[in-house]
Formats: C-alpha cells, sequence, structure tokens
C-alpha cells in the first residue's frame, strides 16, 4: 500500500532574519529583497516535507515536491530532495512571480493535474510571508479533495484512508478521510531531518521538471488577482516603556512587583 | 439582499464572543447587516444574535451541523451566501471560520482577506478595503478587492469591541433550507483529545505569565506558574519553548497560537518577535523580564526590567506574594 505524496512547498524571505534587514519598498508595495539573505523554504512546508517522508519511511511511495513562482533558487529548492524526496517540479513562469492565494491555488492544481496520479497532497499550514493559510484550501476545493487541516500527525491507514491530528487550542482532533485528500502540515508535527550526505548527493544528481504558463495551458485570466494592495507600511508602536530599575537585579525585581501593584495591574 | 453577512458562531448554548466583533465591524462598512448561523437546534442562538443588533438573522440547521465535520458547514455557508447575496462577507479567524470562510470563497470564486485587524469602507470609491498584518506582522497591508463576488475578510479574534446586547431589537430571524448531502462529508471528526487545563484558561485570563526560550528548560516554567497562581492567571509561551518541548503546545501565543488581550502579559525570556507580538500586542499592559536591552519586546512593552530572571524573578515573586496575600 504504497502512497504516492506531492508536497507544495513554497520559497520565501527568511522570516527568521533580522528584523532591522526588513525593509518595504513602497512603490512595488512589497517586502524588499534583503542583500546577503538567502530565501528558504517555507517552514512548515519542511514540516510537510519530513510528514511525507516519515509515510513512506512506513509505507513505502514516492514524495514530488512542486513548488510555483516567478523563479527559484536552486540549492533552496533542492533541500527537500536531500532529505529525501524523490522528484522536484517547478512551475516556473515571469507569470507566476506576485501571484495572491487564488491565482497561486489555481496554477498548483494545473500542476497536480499533469502530475497524474497522487493520494496525498501535504501542504504547509500557511507560507510565512502573507500568512494566508488560503492556498491550501483553495487547492482541495478545485480538486474537489477532503481537506484536513493543521495535522501533528498523519498516519496512512489502509490503501485508501487517512487519519490525521489536527490540532486544536486545547488539543487535537482525530479526523478521517478517504484518499485521496489534502492535509495541511504545522510545526506540531516535530523538526524536519536534516538533510544526509548521500541525500545530499543523490540531489545534485537529479534534474527538476520545470514548467511554464504555457506547458500548464494557463489562461492569463486564470492569474487575475482578487486582492489589490493599496498600501504596505510599517506598523508603529505607540507605547513607551518605564524600566524600572534597583540597586541590582533582585531589587530590579522587587521593585517591579512594587510599580506594578501602584500601577493598579496586581 | 444583504449588504454584509457575518457568519456567526455558537458555543454551547451561547453564541462564540467573535459573533459580536463580527456585526460591530458590520456596521462601520454601513448598509444592512445579517448575521448567519450555522448549526442544530438554534432557536435560543438565535434571539441571543438578534439582540446584537443585525437587520435580519440567518438560521440554517441541519443534524449534519453537529460539529464533526466542517465539510458540512462549508456547504451550508456555501448556500447561505447563494441565497443572501451579500455585498459583502465577514468571518472570524476561528477555527471553524477560519476554514470555512476560504473554502467557501473559493466556491463561490470570491477573493478573500486572511486575519484582518480592521475593515473600513472607502469614503472616495465605496469599496471595501481590510487591514492586515503580513510578513509575521514586520508590516500592514491594506487591500482591496477585484471581480464581481463579494469580498470575504477573515478578521482576527479581539480586535473589535464586541457589539453589546439589548433586549430590544427588531431583527428579523429568518430561516433559510440548507441541504447536506452525505456525499458532501468527505472528513470527519471521530474524536476529540482535550488537555487537561491547570488553573484558569488562557483564553479567558486577564493575566498572562508568559515564558520563552530565554528561560531555558520546563523548571521555570513552575516559577511562572507560581506567579500565575498568586495573581490569578494563566501561563503562556512563545513558540520557541513550545517546541522545545518545555510546555505543551496548548500554551502557545501567537499568530500560529492562541491570541489573547489580557489586562497584563508578563514574559519572561521572551524576545519579542513580530510573529509572537502577533498574538499578544492588544493586551493593555505587557511587562517584560529580559536581559537583553535591545529585545523588540521592550518596544511595546508599559514596565521591564534588564535583567536575568535567574536574579530578578525570585525577589519578584516574593515581593508579589507580600502584596497580594
Ligand atoms: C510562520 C511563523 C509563525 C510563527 N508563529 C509563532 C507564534 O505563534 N508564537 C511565537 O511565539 N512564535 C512564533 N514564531 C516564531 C518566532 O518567529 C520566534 O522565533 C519565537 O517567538 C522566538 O521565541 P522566544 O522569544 O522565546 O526566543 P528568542 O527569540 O530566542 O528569545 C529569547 C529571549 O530570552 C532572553 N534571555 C535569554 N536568557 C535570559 C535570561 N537568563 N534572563 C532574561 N532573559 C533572557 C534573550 O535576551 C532573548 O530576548 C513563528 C515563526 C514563523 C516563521
Ligand atoms: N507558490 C507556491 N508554491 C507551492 N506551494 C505553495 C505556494 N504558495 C503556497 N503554497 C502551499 O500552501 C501553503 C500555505 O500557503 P499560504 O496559503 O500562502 O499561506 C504553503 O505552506 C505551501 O505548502
Amino acid at each position: 500500500m504504497a502512497v504516492d505524496i506531492i508536497v507544495c512547498v513554497k520559497q520565501v524571505m527568511d522570516p527568521e532574519m533580522p528584523a532591522s534587514a526588513f525593509r518595504i519598498d513602497p512603490d512595488a508595495k512589497r517586502a524588499a529583497d534583503a542583500p546577503g539573505i538567502p530565501p528558504v523554504i517555507n517552514g512548515f512546508d519542511e514540516n510537510a516535507v519530513e510528514a511525507a517522508l516519515r509515510i513512506k519511511d512506513e509505507v513505502g511511495g514516492t514524495i514530488t515536491v512542486l513548488s510555483v513562482g516567478g523563479g527559484h533558487a536552486m540549492d533552496v529548492m533542492k533541500k527537500p530532495l536531500s532529505m529525501g524526496a524523490d522528484a522536484l517540479v517547478l512551475a516556473q513562469d515571469d507569470a507566476f512571480a506576485e501571484l495572491d492565494a487564488r491565482a497561486t491555488a489555481r496554477v498548483l492544481a494545473s500542476a497536480v493535474r499533469r502530475i497524474g496520479r497522487f493520494d496525498l497532497i501535504l501542504c504547509g499550514r500557511q507560507a510565512s510571508d502573507w500568512d494566508n493559510a488560503h492556498v491550501p484550501l483553495g487547492l482541495a476545493e478545485i480538486l474537489g479533495l477532503p481537506c484536513l487541516a493543521v495535522a501533528q500527525k498523519i498516519e496512512v491507514i489502509d490503501s485508501s484512508g487517512v487519519i490525521v491530528h489536527s490540532v486544536t487550542q486545547d488539543g487535537y482532533d482525530v479526523i478521517e478521510a478517504d484518499m485521496p485528500a489534502l492535509v495541511t502540515v504545522s510545526n506540531e508535527l516535530g523538526e524536519p531531518r536534516y538533510p544526509t550526505l548521500r541525500g545530499i548527493m543523490a540531489a545534485g544528481r537529479k534534474t527538476p521538471e520545470v514548467w511554464s504558463a504555457d506547458d500548464l495551458d494557463i489562461d492569463p485570466d486564470m492569474l487575475e488577482p482578487g486582492v489589490r494592495i493599496v498600501d504596505l507600511y510599517a506598523p508603529e508602536s505607540s507605547r513607551q516603556v518605564e524600566l524600572v530599575q534597583g540597586e541590582d537585579e533582585a531589587d530590579a525585581g522587587r521593585n517591579l512587583a512594587i510599580r506594578l501593584r501602584e500601577a493598579g495591574l496586581i | 439582499m444583504v449588504d454584509v453577512l457575518a457568519l456567526g458562531e455558537t458555543s454551547g448554548d451561547g453564541l462564540d464572543p467573535i459573533t459580536g466583533e463580527l456585526v460591530a465591524a458590520a456596521r462601520t462598512l454601513g448598509g444592512s447587516v445579517a448575521v448567519a448561523l450555522l448549526g442544530d437546534g438554534l432557536a435560543a442562538h438565535g434571539e441571543q444574535a438578534a439582540a446584537l443588533g443585525p437587520d435580519s438573522v440567518l438560521l440554517a440547521e441541519s443534524p449534519a451541523l453537529d460539529g464533526t465535520s466542517i465539510d458540512a458547514y462549508v456547504t451550508a455557508f456555501e448556500q447561505v451566501c447563494r441565497s443572501a447575496s451579500p455585498g459583502a462577507v465577514l468571518v472570524g479567524k476561528t477555527p471553524l471560520g477560519q476554514n470555512v470562510g476560504p473554502r467557501t470563497a473559493f466556491r463561490l470564486g470570491a477573493a478573500l482577506a486572511q486575519d484582518c485587524t480592521a475593515v473600513r469602507r472607502d469614503g472616495e470609491t465605496g469599496e471595501v478595503v481590510a487591514s492586515r498584518p503580513v510578513y509575521g506582522g514586520s508590516a500592514t497591508a491594506e487591500v482591496a478587492f477585484t471581480g464581481d463576488a463579494p469580498p470575504f475578510i477573515v478578521m482576527r479574534g479581539r480586535v473589535c469591541e464586541p457589539a453589546e446586547p439589548s433586549p430590544s431589537t427588531d431583527a428579523n430571524i429568518i430561516r433559510v433550507d440548507v441541504e447536506i448531502a452525505p456525499s458532501d462529508i468527505r472528513a470527519r471528526r471521530v474524536e476529540s483529545v482535550k488537555q487537561d487545563i491547570q488553573g484558569v484558561r488562557i483564553e479567558d485570563a486577564s493575566v498572562i505569565v508568559a515564558g520563552g526560550r530565554g528561560l531555558g528548560g520546563p523548571e521555570p516554567f513552575e516559577r511562572l506558574r507560581e506567579i500565575a497562581d498568586l495573581l490569578g492567571g494563566a501561563v503562556g509561551a512563545s513558540r520557541a519553548a513550545c517546541d522545545a518541548g518545555w510546555i505543551d503546545h496548548a500554551a502557545q501565543i501567537g499568530l500560529t497560537g492562541k491570541a489573547v488581550a489580557p489586562d497584563l502579559y508578563l514574559t519572561v525570556g521572551i524576545s519579542g518577535a513580530s510573529q509572537h507580538m502577533a498574538g499578544c500586542s492588544s493586551a493593555k499592559n505587557i511587562v517584560v523580564i529580559n536581559k537583553d536591552a535591545d529585545a523588540n519586546i521592550f518596544q511595546e512593552a508599559s514596565y521591564g526590567v534588564v535583567g536575568d530572571w535567574r536574579k530578578v524573578l525570585p525577589a519578584f515573586i516574593e515581593t508579589v506574594r507580600e502584596l497580594v496575600t
């Protein structure tokens, strides 16, 4: 009961970069590229790759990594291959550079159809650029698949069923669906594995499939944005901190408690 | 035909607070406001929603709307939207709303803005404009919508003052027939596993004591629990502390954790990454204990001590104990 898995992976700017390196390009209304800070694979997508690898370790099968974008940094995109994924498909075209969630889902759906056979599509729960948590839900709707969101555990029960532990506010829900299905993955799943040397060598030998808008028969209408960015700016904080001092750190701790009492906060 | 349709939510015998928040947000857009409620046995909830002051309440009832499958809610909400043909749709960023909103929008071919903190109608053009934090909270985007389908706006919780219930209301309560076929149900909940919660629920706490990577291990969280117990509060954490396994993920505050708005949010060893602040910047007072004077969290704090928690905290706890007991 080997399963074929497609993992949707987005290349994003590094969300852990220092706050001082983050700049807004006010004319383009987007985050400016941070010089010297390479892009990364969206963190939750690495969790999704890890989830796929665990399933493959357990029951066998194949893992195809799929990404949509205007351009891709090959060393970044090959990371899932070096972790153990089998193939990489890049839907890459200038027309795919700044797509909104709806258009992204449409392109992903076309690429999934072209890949053909699959039992599971795994996505990250959200991409750390716009934190949309929207593309996978749309992809599931377009393809008519069951959609199981925010998994911390995925179990393939037989050749046709999947059980997911879905993170809730105070625990998790156990959700069942038939395959093929789409599952979004969260960091609660656990750390993604590190690439092995053998994996890195194998990844080096693999060439990705690269598909353009034409290859995918994408009609420009499909890419029309539904959301128009009117403005993009840095939020300002209006608070002014009062630093509480003392003779030493312990004294400062004492004074903090007293100050909070005076302010009526405790 | 309504101008703004808000997806209300129930919680046991009552309404989830998001319902009142969405009614208030919908009011600011002007025009007629309808609240939709999806569930099984909604008569009492319908009255409560009417008291929040919308023009109408749309009740979609079906035994399939029992909470076991989100698919049933998507199917029902699509039908409610088609019958009400709203000019705009507001949904809460709740476990239900953040799934039902985007999926319904896709079925209607509508555009959607996720995780919005404000919504308004542009004075000149009359179009709906939503504000939302992006890049983990490092930037704010204002977005408008194109196309003929109604824009969907997913509102973050606790960013609007909720509409107050009032006993006198002339809202129409209308039942909307929805049909949910067995084949509509694709994913089904078979079990719900809940953590035992010690003390106050984080969501309800007026005091939260939160710890981060700077605590260095699980034991210091016991000290935070002591403070929380003294102040009748709850213990929260950054994602780094949860990922490290020092405390359960249910304690995570932030963009992908819980959004809270306590009177007092006391943090120890948290740097204040934008994704963390996304969950707590509505707190009335943020108080910081951090050894790094340049940590971002000081910029959003009202009070703070620059110091090592190992030295600051014992005296702080002792003094709090003296003051409150
Ligand atoms: C898409 C996405 C979603 C995310 N969602 C969330 C979320 O929901 N919630 C969340 O919290 N994070 C989230 N993050 C992670 C976030 O970016 C940060 O990595 C995380 O919040 C850092 O946690 P921290 O402040 O505990 O750790 P750090 O940033 O490592 O900060 C530790 C702090 O402790 C201080 N410290 C160290 N030792 C001491 C000492 N002895 N005494 C006093 N202070 C000390 C240090 O000065 C430092 O400021 C998300 C990230 C991404 C990309
Ligand atoms: N351009 C893309 N290429 C591949 N997968 C994507 C892309 N955009 C989004 N996804 C997938 O959808 C998830 C959620 O993205 P979003 O809805 O943008 O927050 C991501 O974690 C990816 O798994």
